[in-house]
């Protein structure tokens, strides 16, 4: 958790807006580190959390939230975490044996036509699921949906249209009926205005997202170039509603990340210049 | 995960549950060690060499167990499969198995052009010499007489101290004898074999025989982190050449819009799944030259922990220019992980060139780009120019004066190429004179006025002696000084400015 983020976005474990859509973007550029704040600040904020990680191993993810003071295997055993491991069901699709059971959520990897029906139901299945509580289990807040991420989908050949569907349906579950949160995280390629032969796929993704989303952080690099010290900027857009009218908050900030943080600061004052 | 050295502290429950650490540890004090491999000293990831050490340094001291390494390949191929040969030749001299996968040769020629290693005493199956101990009889030459100490230590650096060293050095001249290169366990896996190229489902099915073979080959020899952890642990080489060319059925190569442009990624997703849960490590060539979709490039990048791309000069018009005469190719580094941590290791400069050598394949800071500052501030300046008539007026265009300021910050730390942001046009960097280095050093005559166009280290050196000698002034209070260069239209020589 970056406590810098945090009084940025003026939330805190003890008080965040509830039912939103936080997308997560970047282009050229590595937006996982807020990835991993939200994941131990909703895990701080007792919330109970679905989180599809589908790009690296529950080993990265541990280690990284034990540097930020939260443990995820703790969490799993207390029932407040459902991890869903995407590299490791995957092996079951891609390379399956007689015996070995198939992963349902993952059999877009056989078909991607097949759509993303099936690990929309494994999500439906985890954050309703716990229908009939055990006895002693403690009681967590609203359901979060963390997606890590959202891009690899379409690399694994599913269409985008279905992976707008299943954001959709999630947002609908997540967020309209269980008055939860939802962050996900979409990841471009090229350049915003290149559109001959850019990404056209993951720009309509983007863009189909970034309609949907309460919240959007915006990831890049510095546009004059690779700099050591200041890793890149990022750009926060709220969107609100003050009384009938629609409004629309934006704001930039750099950041450097660190070992066991993210440090954000307005453009031009980081340490490295001042 | 790439596995992590050390799980200290970590109760059984959670090692039993979490099943992911490679090394569960019987005893606190005993530490699982392969050869071949030492744990990194940023975040305690186990890391294997990749047999070039100036490689290893940038990658961050090593390939870390359970990554993949993308090399894209430079045009005929040459460089990325001299690096692929280095990276089996360590996995031979460490006693790693290895696993080599082609479409193209047979992997038994790329096995057999392996490099010889560099070492004190070559790393044969011979059984090693009998130390000589003390009682045995020894010639008076031989005999010690300062460090008698040392009499009793065994005399013949045994095999396995060799191998237990991190990164080797080979002669690229001499292949290697096969009596070492028998000595390590290899697999192979040449697509002919398994598909035949006409059949229909060649195009799909190769990636996916590809990955199976590979999984078989793991379960079977025990690099799997979930099997028992009852005899000593090994690492796998895994080594694919030209994935994604034609030959692999892709048609990534041949398209702009290919019609399984997913095959290769859902390999390489696969591969992954794979690499984290063994104690393996894989090195991949692709011929990205070929792929015109840069968007599918991006997609593969991400999909590999490590890349690197290799531009090699060999029948390109820079093999001819001076500045680069000493160099063979410019090697770019697309894509550091951040593995089991937030912050990931950097290079310090991202355009660096790469020589082969007989004995060393070496990278260096070619071109220094120097981390831009972002021109957020403005400055305002005001300059005096002369031209060639020796005139003087007031205010250069505002180009200029960026060009002036830019190069000015540049040299004064000693660089020697400089970035331009992209809304500088091209005549500015002619402006600046900085444009084609190694150009010709020239001063004023007899003021304080100095024309330059030489490299930034060569100005430095020679500004910092001129300015000494005539003002007697350390460099720190030099600087501050206000002081005037004259600049020319007509001609290509840099504007300084400082204040």
């Amino acid at each position: 958790m970056f406590s810098e983020l945090n009084s940025i976005l003026n939330i805190s474990p003890d008080s965040f807006t509830r039912g939103e859509f936080i997308l997560v973007s970047d282009r050229q550029s590595d937006a996982s580190f807020l990835i991993h704040h939200f994941l131990s600040f909703y895990l701080r904020a007792r919330c109970k959390v679905c989180f599809l990680g589908l790009v690296q191993s529950f080993c990265h993810y541990s280690a990284v939230s034990q540097r930020l003071g939260v443990s995820l295997t703790q969490a799993k055993e207390k029932g407040q975490l459902v991890f869903f491991e995407g590299l490791k069901e995957c092996l079951s699709v891609l390379t399956p044996k007689e015996n070995n059971v198939e992963s349902e959520a993952m059999n877009f990897l056989r078909d991607p036509t097949v759509g993303l029906r099936s690990l929309y139901e494994f999500v439906r299945s985890s954050v309703i699921g716990s229908g009939s509580l055990e006895e002693g289990a403690e009681q967590w807040g609203p359901s979060v949906l963390l997606v890590d991420d959202l891009s690899v989908l379409l690399s694994l050949g599913v269409d985008v249209g279905a992976v707008l569907d299943f954001s959709h349906y999630c947002r609908a579950l997540v967020c309209s009926q269980m008055q939860g949160n939802m962050v996900m995280l979409v990841r471009c390629n090229g350049e915003e205005d290149d559109d001959d032969d850019g990404d056209v796929v993951s720009e309509v993704l983007l863009k189909g997202l970034t309609h949907q989303c309460n919240l959007s952080l915006h990831v890049q690099g510095l546009p004059t170039g690779y700099c050591k010290d200041i890793h890149g900027q990022m750009e926060v857009c709220w969107k609100t509603r003050q009384g009938d009218t629609p409004h629309l908050q934006k704001n930039l900030f750099q950041y450097k990340v660190y070992d066991k943080g993210a440090s954000f600061f307005a453009r031009g004052t980081s340490s490295a210049v001042l | 995960m790439a596995a992590p050295v050390n799980s200290v502290g970590k109760t059984s429950a959670d090692r039993l549950q979490a099943n992911c650490t490679s090394f569960q540890k019987k005893t606190r004090s005993k530490l699982i060690s392969i050869p071949g491999t030492r744990p990194s000293v940023q975040n305690g990831q186990l890391l294997v060499s990749t047999g070039v050490t100036s490689l290893d340094y940038l990658l961050g001291g090593g390939l870390a167990v359970g990554t993949v390494l993308l090399i894209e390949e430079d045009r005929f191929d040459s460089y990325s499969r001299m690096i692929l040969k280095y990276f089996l030749a360590e996995g031979v001299v460490c006693r790693h198995e290895l696993f080599v996968a082609t479409a193209q040769d047979n992997p038994d020629e790329i096995l057999q052009e392996l490099p010889a290693p560099i070492l004190d005493d070559v790393a044969a199956p011979k059984p090693v010499e009998q130390p000589r101990l003390t009682g045995e009889p020894q010639d008076t030459l031989d005999a010690m007489k300062i460090a008698w100490r040392y009499q009793n230590l065994p005399k013949v650096q045994s095999a396995l101290a060799s191998s237990s060293r991190f990164g080797h050095y080979y002669d690229v001249s001499k292949t290697m004898e096969a009596e070492i290169r028998q000595a390590a366990k290899c697999h192979r896996f040449y697509l002919p074999d398994h598909i035949t190229p006409s059949s229909a489902a060649h195009r799909v099915e190769s990636y996916s025989a590809l990955l199976k073979s590979l999984q078989e080959v793991i379960h079977r020899e025990g690099f799997d982190l979930a099997t028992p952890m009852s005899k000593s642990r090994n690492i796998l080489r895994v080594g694919l050449h030209s994935l994604g060319s034609a030959l692999w059925g892709d048609d990534l190569c041949c398209h702009d819009k290919p019609r399984h442009s997913h095959a290769l990624t859902t390999f390489l997703y696969g591969l992954r799944a794979l690499l984290r849960s063994s104690l393996s490590v894989a090195v991949v060539t692709l011929p990205s030259h070929l792929i015109q979709d840069r968007a599918l490039m991006g997609n593969i990048t991400r999909l590999c922990d490590n890349a690197i791309a290799l531009e090699s000069f060999k029948g390109s018009e820079r093999e001819t220019n001076p500045l680069y005469k000493d160099y063979h190719g410019l090697l770019y580094v697309r894509q550091v992980p951040h593995l089991n941590s937030l912050a990931r290791q950097l290079p310090d400069h991202k355009d660096l060139a790469f020589k082969l050598k007989r004995k060393q394949f070496t990278i260096e800071e070619g071109m220094q780009i120097v981390s831009f500052i972002p021109l957020t501030t403005i400055m305002m300046m005001t300059v005096v120019s002369v031209n060639s008539e020796g005139i003087h007026s007031n205010v250069l265009p505002l180009q200029d004066l960026m060009a002036a300021y830019i190069s000015e910050k540049m040299l004064c730390r000693g660089s020697d190429l400089l970035a331009l942001p992209v809304f500088v046009p091209a005549r500015m960097a002619e402006l600046s004179g900085l444009w084609g280095w190694g150009g010709d050093f020239e001063m004023g005559p007899g003021t304080d006025t100095k024309v330059v166009t030489g490299t930034g280290d060569e100005f430095q050196k020679l500004y910092r002696k001129k300015k000494k000698k005539r003002y007697g002034l350390t460099s720190a209070e030099q600087h501050n000084r206000q002081k005037h260069v004259s600049v020319s239209s007509t001609s290509t020589k840099v504007c300084l400015i400082t204040f």
